[in-house]
């Protein structure tokens, strides 16, 4: 229970800033796009910014509670070289991630973020199944 | 006024997603994969992160659908693509077998830069050179 309560508030803040992006500039805050646009050199201070707001984040959640957030890494470092590799390509390739279609698509009911969230839940599903041996 | 209320806006909003991201447990690893963990030791909690985030989304889109164009903005750039297609479903899977190998997504892998540990720091530079490889390379090839 104690870690449902700050998963929903967290959640309701995300889709309160995804949605105010949208409001006020106009666009989806699909970060793998924004992340993409920047280093294509797109939009440079808009994608530059948001970036920069995400990383500050942790640094304003450090400051209001007086701790950092609980990190517990398990990937090696050439494990998350492949991951990342495999989140960037695929990311790019399938129009998005867990936030322009997972959040913004299926508020949006758009049935391509319901595949796409549908595909990349089942595929996380199945390797961390077989990561951590659980049948 | 918009060349500098946009990027004003964008560093309010992504400040807020991170913060938000801080709260909801998205930046543990740990956490991602015990939540993709159905089989094992399954997490659900992260299903409020998800569910929290497109209740708020779903009700904001009511007031941008009656929007003609955005507070600082001309035009609302939402997507228009309908097709389900190759690429969609082999990039979300591909997204989503480095998901749970890292236990990172883009948003959280950035916002956990600034707490200095090195393995988000390679991820996100495997990431952007993926992005790049798929952008420059592969884009339309398949």
């Amino acid at each position: 229970m104690s870690t449902y309560l700050p998963s929903l508030a967290g959640g309701l803040l995300i889709g309160l800033s995804a949605i105010s992006y949208l409001i006020l500039t106009g666009r989806i805050a699909g970060i793998s796009g924004i992340v993409g646009r920047l280093a294509e050199g797109s939009l440079p201070w808009l994608n530059g910014a948001f970036v920069l707001g995400l990383v500050l984040g942790p640094l304003v959640y450090l400051a209001v509670t007086g701790a950092w957030p609980q990190v517990t890494i398990t990937a090696s470092l050439p494990l998350a070289v492949v991951a990342g590799l495999l989140v960037g390509i695929g990311s790019r390739m399938g129009s998005g991630c867990t936030s322009g279609h997972g959040v913004l698509g299926l508020a949006r009911l758009s049935p391509r973020s319901m595949v796409a969230v549908v595909t990349f839940l089942t595929a996380g599903i199945v390797t961390v199944t077989i990561l951590r041996g659980s049948l | 006024m918009n060349r500098f209320a946009q990027p004003l806006a964008a560093l309010v909003c992504g400040t807020l997603f991170g913060f938000g991201l801080a709260l909801s447990g998205m930046l543990d690893p740990a956490r991602v994969q015990g939540f993709l963990d159905l089989f094992g030791a399954w997490d659900p909690s992260l299903i409020f992160v998800l569910g929290g985030a497109v209740m708020v989304a779903m009700a904001g889109m009511l007031l941008v659908k009656r929007m003609r164009q955005p507070v600082f903005g001309e035009v609302f750039h939402i997507p228009t693509n309908r097709r389900i297609d190759l690429p969609l479903v082999l990039g979300s899977a591909v997204f989503g077998i480095g998901w749970g190998l890292g236990g990172f997504c883009p948003g959280p892998a950035l916002s956990a830069l600034s707490m200095g540990y090195l393995t988000p720091l390679v991820f996100v530079i495997a990431m952007v050179a993926g992005m790049v490889f798929h952008d420059r390379v592969l884009a339309g090839r398949i």
